[in-house]
């Protein structure tokens, strides 16, 4: 049994040894956390471990106990989107949306420590989620116009 | 021409699908409830070529756990094709459910259904398999040896060339006399390129949830390109009618011509059929790369015949392609290595196109964005290149001279179609040299070509090439819709097109509002359910915006004439104008009605009917794309490394229906075919076995992999399209070889045969040229 926080709320989850935390939040339903390659080479499971993007394949549920977890599901504020979700459905980041929640997440904490980030360091802050379908040009956009809306700038 | 304005219709409308994507809602295959299914895994070969003597599944069957264990002992055995294509396929009919003999490292040999993922791991464990290992075919030139071993020995195969001599496919056209040709050529140039097995790498793997319904029907939820082909490929091997049938195709993370193959559904199906119990089934990261399709590898040889004045006299093209194990699409792609090239140089009266697609035991090759074409233009922009370069003359002027253009048309249109005889055409749309003309100054073409800039041991250079895809299958494919109209004046439209990520349904929803008149929030799309949608033959063949769209286009009419005709009556308008604006019926009087309250009448009032129709496209052309690219690279001499510094595509597809999403898909293009370029490639044991099956070990390009993209869609307008529209889907991904291959060759003064672009690769190509001056100097040399 592990105890934990997914995306605000209070869980108690059963998990073997051997699951990793993909395997246990997508077995619990919350399913925004895709599968790409379960070695953590595609980022698809990104999620924010205590504020931190950290690939959910690679991490072991049991030591998650007393982590806080923040999910795709978890970062709208009910009906409004998160500002690097909205930019992601503006300038068009979205094709298949396979890679999106892990990609959004990897934005939204880097914005989080770095809320003016350059595209070099957009880019390395995203360089562990692949994305097949958009060659990263709308999706790093994307992130620009999420940084400087946060900032209060458009 | 003037163009009537447009309201929704070039618009960088918000994709219908994105806010369900963007917040995680469960939308893929995998993401509702599976708890109660079964979990499938297949057992797969571990030997190229080999008979399976005996299986023994009793200890497997015995495990706690295991609801069924298949082999070619209990599954039908109807010979059929994985291809997802339209019927009847020209792809041959070489592939079983479980056969009795295996072809490649990764081909089926049994599979168990149990009630974990480890059970069934452990069960594929216990299964006993004995092989009779035979000699195997490793490439293109051990399958033409004389007396090399036969792949295809079955002899209920049907559509295969010649089994015996392991040729799956073979294609031989002639416009004119291509040796007259030469003959009377100032110059020959001949070049011989090889590309290497590559894999599509969908982020979301195959994967497929088959249960039953509520009258045992079963109902298959996949990752497809091709629903309906799969509802009809899935009955023809499973030998149960269409009608029992359901094939839904959710949000799908990906597919690139990879999920235009039936893979899994057959076996998920049986397990659901034969167990009564749902089945989920999909492939592991290295499943997808040992067990599911590639890009057909080929051998691509080119020969140009051109006077001294530029014009080209003769082109022969003969590709040799590696289909693998069996050979689906291996016809097509190998037809479209000629048909989507030759036309684009229809200068050249006089042509060849042959070629033969070859069984080895290799992985499968399959459908893969470009389709043939991305392989022959390396070929083909790598001698127009020499040829330009021989013959003095500009590069893209060399091109210019000979490029189809507006109201012409090329014999090989009609010698060379799906794998059979084409269809003839006149291009009625082609912005190449404008194209060209904003390529090349984005690139600043003039004032860095032949200039070397060197930093270093980091020399640039910059190279171009141009190219054309089609618009669908024409004569062949068929895309359809519905429309229903709703009595707040909203709409259901209903397409069996297959949104892969592309945005097809958000495209298709622009082209019926705009015919509407409605903005986009009042298309409700429903699209790819075989029970709800009407038919449509998938996502491929850059088909899609320009079959189904034109299918939107015709049903939204029917629509909107049936709006306007109830309309009459409320607008005291019998015989004058209505058009359609606004959400509302407008008289040329300046009478107003709004569509809810045109619906109220149909639906309650009076001649009540559903105001709702369906219509269907049959192209009788595919009408290309164009495309010409430039690229920026920095070719370290002392590593070999080829850096891409920045990369244009200016591209004619018609009018964008939303510019952004085109832009993407040429973005996406792109990358994947920069990645082909440079870094992507299967590698192999000496046994056959695939030793990088993980995309760490095989390489794809991640953000800070990726140059500077310039992606501009030159103004056009196809007359025949939807709105003006054309294709964009693959035509991208054929542009970084050849265009990164001449940069190359115009930095360091080599030219590169075979990708992907290695340091390796070019090292020993500057050894070879005895480069070694021009490397100490900074200067090279032609």
């Amino acid at each position: 049994m592990i105890r934990l926080t997914v995306d605000g709320r209070e869980r108690s989850w059963d998990a073997s040894p051997g699951d990793t935390l993909l395997d246990v939040l997508r077995r619990e339903g919350v399913v925004g956390v895709k599968k790409g390659c379960g070695s953590g080479d595609c980022g698809a499971c990104t999620v924010l471990l205590n504020g931190r993007a950290v690939n959910a394949c690679l991490v072991l549920a049991a030591r998650t106990n007393g982590d806080s977890v923040i999910t795709i599901e978890g970062i709208a504020d009910g009906e409004r989107l998160h500002p690097v979700q909205e930019a992601f459905l503006d300038v068009g980041a979205i094709q298949c949306g396979y890679c999106t929640p892990g990609m959004v997440l990897s934005a939204v904490g880097l914005l989080s420590r770095n809320p003016s980030p350059s595209e070099a360091e957009i880019r390395e802050a995203i360089s562990g989620n692949l994305c097949r379908c958009t060659g990263y040009v709308k999706q790093v956009e994307a992130i620009q116009l999420a940084a400087a809306r946060m900032r209060g700038e458009s | 021409m003037t163009r009537k304005p447009t309201f929704v219709v070039g618009r960088n409308e918000r994709k219908v699908d994105g806010r369900g994507l963007v917040t995680g809602r469960p939308l893929f295959v995998a993401d509702v409830d599976v708890s109660g299914a079964l979990v499938v895994k297949m057992l797969t070969s571990p030997h190229a070529h080999a008979r399976i003597v005996s299986i023994d599944t009793s200890e497997a069957e015995r495990m706690q756990g295991v609801a069924l264990v298949m082999s070619h002992k209990n599954t039908p055995a109807t010979r059929h094709t994985t291809a997802g294509q339209g019927y009847p396929e020209p792809s041959p009919y070489d592939a079983r459910m479980f056969d009795t003999k295996v072809r490649y490292v990764g081909d089926r040999v049994a599979a168990v259904a149990a009630e974990s993922e480890e059970i069934a791991l452990r069960a594929l464990a216990a299964i006993r398999v004995q092989y009779e290992e035979l000699p195997a075919i490793l490439s293109i030139d051990e399958a033409r040896q004389p007396g090399a071993p036969v792949l295809h020995d079955e002899e209920d195969a049907k559509g295969i060339y010649d089994a015996s001599r392991n040729i799956a496919a073979d294609v031989d056209i002639d416009v004119g006399d291509a040796q007259r040709g030469f003959d009377e050529s100032d110059l020959v140039v001949e070049t011989t390129c090889e590309t290497q097995y590559a894999q599509h790498t969908p982020i979301e793997t195959h994967v497929v949830l088959a249960s039953l319904d509520a009258e045992d029907r079963l109902v298959l939820r996949t990752s497809t390109q091709v629903p309906f082909h799969v509802r009809r490929i899935v009955a023809q091997t499973l030998g149960i009618p269409i009608y029992r049938i359901r094939v839904v195709k959710p949000r799908i993370g990906g597919g690139f011509g990879v999920k235009q193959e039936i893979l899994l559904e057959d076996v998920a199906g049986w397990v659901a059929l034969q167990t009564r119990r749902p089945a989920l089934f999909s492939m592991t990261r290295q499943e997808e790369f040992t067990s599911s399709r590639t890009r057909h590898p080929m051998r691509v040889r080119v020969k140009l015949g051109a006077l001294k004045s530029g014009l080209l006299r003769a082109i022969e093209m003969e590709a040799t392609s590696n289909t693998g194990a069996y050979g689906a699409h291996g016809l097509t792609v190998l037809a479209n290595t000629g048909s989507k090239t030759l036309p684009l140089y229809n200068k050249a009266p006089n042509a060849h196109f042959f070629g033969q697609a070859l069984y080895t035991n290799m992985p499968v090759g399959g459908a893969y964005r470009g389709y043939g074409a991305t392989q022959g233009y390396f070929a083909l922009e790598t001698a127009m290149d020499e040829a330009a370069e021989k013959l003095g003359i500009d590069p893209i002027e060399f091109r210019l001279r000979n490029a189809i253009r507006t109201g012409e048309g090329s014999p090989i249109f009609e010698k060379l179609g799906e794998g059979r005889e084409g269809v003839s055409q006149t291009v009625k749309s082609c912005e190449l040299e404008r194209c060209l003309a904003v390529g090349a100054e984005r690139i600043g073409w003039i004032a860095s070509r032949g200039k070397r800039a060197r930093s270093g041991a980091r020399v640039e250079g910059v190279g171009m090439s141009i190219m054309m895809q089609g618009s669908g299958i024409p004569q062949i494919d068929m895309g359809a819709a519905t429309l229903k109209m709703n009595e707040d004046g909203s709409f259901n439209l209903l397409i069996g097109a297959t949104d892969l990520g592309t945005g097809s349904d958000t495209i298709l929803a622009q082209i019926a509002a705009e015919v509407l008149g409605v903005p986009l929030a009042k298309i409700l799309v429903t699209s790819s359910d075989t029970d709800l949608t009407p038919f449509d033959v998938g996502a491929y063949a850059s088909s899609t915006t320009y079959v189904s769209g034109m299918a939107v286009q015709r049903a939204a009419e029917k629509v909107r004439d049936q709006i306007i005709e109830v309309a009459r009556p409320l607008l005291g308008a019998s015989d004058e104008g209505v058009e359609l604006r606004d959400g509302r019926a407008v008289a040329t009087s300046g009478a107003a009605v709004t569509l809810a309250r045109v619906c109220e009448r149909a639906m309650y009032e009076t001649d009540q009917f559903q105001i709702g129709a369906t219509a269907s496209c049959v192209p009788t052309e595919s009408p290309p794309p164009f495309l010409a690219n430039f690229a920026r690279v920095a070719v370290d001499v002392d590593t070999g490394e080829v850096h891409v510094l920045h990369y244009v595509a200016a591209v004619d597809c018609g009018v964008a229906i939303n510019p952004r999403l085109a832009e993407g898909q040429m973005e996406g293009a792109i990358v994947n075919g920069i990645g082909y370029a440079l870094t992507e490639e299967m590698q192999f044991s000496s046994r056959g076995r695939v030793r990088n099956p993980s995309l760490f070990d095989y390489k794809i390009l991640g953000a800070m992999d990726v140059p500077k993209i310039d992606v501009v869609l030159v103004d056009s307008y196809e007359p025949t399209g939807p709105m003006g529209a054309k294709s964009v889907g693959e035509i991208g991904i054929n542009g970084p070889i050849p265009t990164i291959a001449n940069a190359i060759y115009d930095a360091v003064g080599v030219r590169l045969h075979s990708t992907p672009f290695t340091p390796e690769k070019v090292l020993d190509a500057l050894d070879r040229k005895g480069a070694s001056i021009g490397r100490k100097e900074g200067k090279g040399e032609r």
